[in-house]
């Protein structure tokens, strides 16, 4: 019976018109997917990048654009103190504002990865920090170091009595330094502990079960299984991190505009002062560049951090 | 392991009672509960103190040892109405939105199309350009933001918001389309081969079968657009000049610090206010934006 309906059967397709059938040709189709994203960073961030090593070499202005000076920029930059001050601060404040943010970080983490009531609700409260934009916690942060209505010099003077002076949080260059380094760290914390929290939440509980088996200490099943394991993660958060502490700016410029007596200038807030305000475009992105092999160093690292993965793994032999 | 020589000394050190006393109660609150409080306190402490400063009168403000700092004696909303009738504060919040919402769906639109070509169609060098475009996000803005005001001012966009709309998607776009990557890359090939062999064309798997699957990837990633460019600082202060068309962060920093006394009551309303509509959109997807953060880390 099939066999003698079949034949009459007809195919009921119509051909799809012209332009249906180019968004179905591939590499047409490719095309038109990548072009906005790829237009996009094309124009306004590798051309920029671009833009912005050349106009280090010149000695362009607002409103005037300069000619090719060669090194003349970084020359001016290497006899320049406040330059060499805000090399030294930016590492400072990454590599301490790093090491802290991590050690509290993944405290917190494993502190979360234990069995708790209220777990989602825990984690949405921690997350708020890295959620708020940061300039207005730099600005409850100001309020807070504030000279003569710091709720914490309130509380260690009047309240404790633990000193009989008030902190001068901002109004000297070291107490300015830590108390920035300080408003980072709290900023930073809930990125490290939930990213660290989720590759905590990847370890297979077996192996602990394993090392409990042999007589593990607490101090052991950290040091040889929870710490091996997470350091893939690790790797990447610390990249990110370090590459968004380095290039840092909003916090510096919020609480202290690199004051007291341009102590606590990173960088990024030296060259927008030289470059925006200041009207010294070059000069502004000179010192922007010379951040440059400062983040190619921190994301080889996380390249080669990450290459740990193998053994880790099993892959290669131990 | 090498290790492993270690830990047999150390097997028959282990004493039963320690795994015991691991449970205990008072140990469980000493190690876990103590720490854990510290930290909720420490970190929320500021946005406390912020909103207890932004309904707190004057007087009250400056006087420690008459009111308990910690409490609000007599709260008032002056703070609050003299930032919403006495300053531009409403344009800042309108401007912000529309900034934010344009460059959300921007980003959006362009890094869907990127990360379903880079994933689905898989032309020659696809990993490539998922590679380069991963690295476009380890360019910081503090680099970009001079050539970008120099680009912006040629262009004849500066002090307008549409700057900001562009130049917010060089951020936004290599995340997004990282974390879609990944998030395509979990919805199972099989269904598009199904719809392939069906005669469906290439875009209507995209827009009837892919698109429809990815909705929790694509809110993730318009929660980060969204917030990652309220946030913005850096471009929006580089490249807007004039009072009415700056964003809240910028506006809050530039306008209301004035002089040498600062309005601590303001400001604090300001920094509240402008925080609050970041975190109620953040609550309402807190668990896409965990999920999809930890996701696009694990990647």
């Amino acid at each position: 019976m099939s066999v003698t309906t079949a034949p009459a059967w007809q195919r009921v397709q119509h051909q799809p018109n012209w332009l249906v059938r180019l968004f179905d040709w591939k590499p047409f189709l490719v095309l038109v997917c990548m072009l906005p994203a790829i237009g996009l960073l094309t124009v306004f961030l590798t051309y920029p990048l671009g833009l912005g090593i050349w106009l280090a070499f010149t000695d362009s202005t607002i409103g005037r654009s300069g000619v090719w000076v060669g090194l003349e920029n970084f020359e001016y930059l290497m006899e320049d103190p406040l330059f060499w001050s805000a090399v030294f601060y930016s590492v400072f404040y990454t590599g301490t504002a790093t090491v802290l943010k991590f050690g509290l970080g993944l405290w917190l983490a494993l502190l979360l990865n234990n069995h708790l009531p209220f777990k989602s609700l825990l984690r949405a409260i921690i997350l708020l920090p890295w959620i708020v934009p940061t300039v207005l916690s730099a600005i409850a942060f100001w309020w807070l170091y504030d000279p003569q209505f710091s709720i914490l010099s309130y509380v260690a003077v009047d309240v404790l009595h633990l000193r009989d002076r008030y902190f001068d949080f901002l109004g000297s260059a070291w107490p300015a330094r830590w108390s920035l380094i300080a408003a980072n760290v709290w900023r930073g914390i809930p990125f490290v502990a939930i990213s660290l929290l989720a590759g905590l939440q990847t370890i297979s509980p077996s192996l602990y079960e394993a090392a409990l088996l042999d007589g593990s200490s607490a101090w052991q099943r950290f040091r040889f299984i929870t710490f091996p394991m997470l350091l893939p993660i690790l790797a990447i958060v610390m990249t990110f991190s370090i590459i968004f502490t380095f290039t840092d700016f909003q916090l510096v410029y919020a609480i202290t505009r690199g004051g007291p007596v341009n102590s606590t200038h990173l960088m990024a807030t030296l060259a927008f002062q030289r470059g925006i305000p200041g009207g010294q475009l070059s000069e502004g992105a000179a010192i922007a560049v010379s951040m440059i092999p400062f983040l190619v160093f921190a994301t080889l690292f996380s390249y080669f951090a990450l290459a740990r993965r193998k053994w880790q793994q099993g892959e290669a032999n131990d | 392991m090498s290790d492993a020589t270690v830990e047999e000394a150390r097997q028959s050190a282990t004493a039963a009672p320690e795994r015991l006393a691991w449970d205990s109660r008072a140990r469980r609150m000493v190690v876990l509960y103590l720490p854990l409080a510290c930290f909720v306190i420490i970190l929320l402490f500021p946005f406390y103190w912020m909103a207890v400063t932004a309904f707190k009168p004057n007087a009250e403000l400056y006087d420690y040892r008459t009111y308990n700092p910690f409490l609000i004696h007599s709260p008032t909303l002056d703070h609050i109405y003299k930032l919403l009738f006495e300053t531009a504060y409403p344009r800042w919040l309108f401007t912000t939105m529309t900034v934010a919402v344009c460059s959300t769906f921007l980003s959006l639109l362009s890094s869907t199309l990127a990360a379903y070509a880079i994933q689905r169609l898989r032309f020659r060098g696809s990993q490539y350009v998922g590679l380069a475009i991963y690295l476009a996000y380890l360019v910081p803005p503090s680099i970009l933001f001079i050539p970008l005001a120099t680009m912006v001012f040629q262009l004849g966009l500066f002090d307008s918001p549409l700057a900001l709309i562009l130049t917010y998607p060089t951020f936004l776009v290599p995340f997004c389309t990282w974390l879609l990557i990944g998030y395509f890359k979990s919805i199972p090939y099989e269904l598009e081969e199904c719809a392939l062999i069906d005669g469906a064309t290439r875009i209507q798997i995209l827009t009837q079968i892919t698109l429809p699957l990815a909705v929790p990837g694509l809110i993730s990633a318009g929660i980060f657009s969204f917030t990652l460019s309220w946030n913005e600082f850096i471009y929006a202060l580089a490249f807007i000049q004039s009072s009415e068309s700056k964003t809240v962060p910028v506006a809050i920093l530039t306008e209301l610090v004035s002089g040498d006394v600062y309005q601590w009551g303001a400001l604090m309303a300001g920094s509240l206010l402008g925080s609050l509509p970041v975190a109620i959109f953040y609550s309402f997807f807190v668990d896409y934006y965990v999920s999809s953060m930890t996701g696009a880390v694990k990647e």
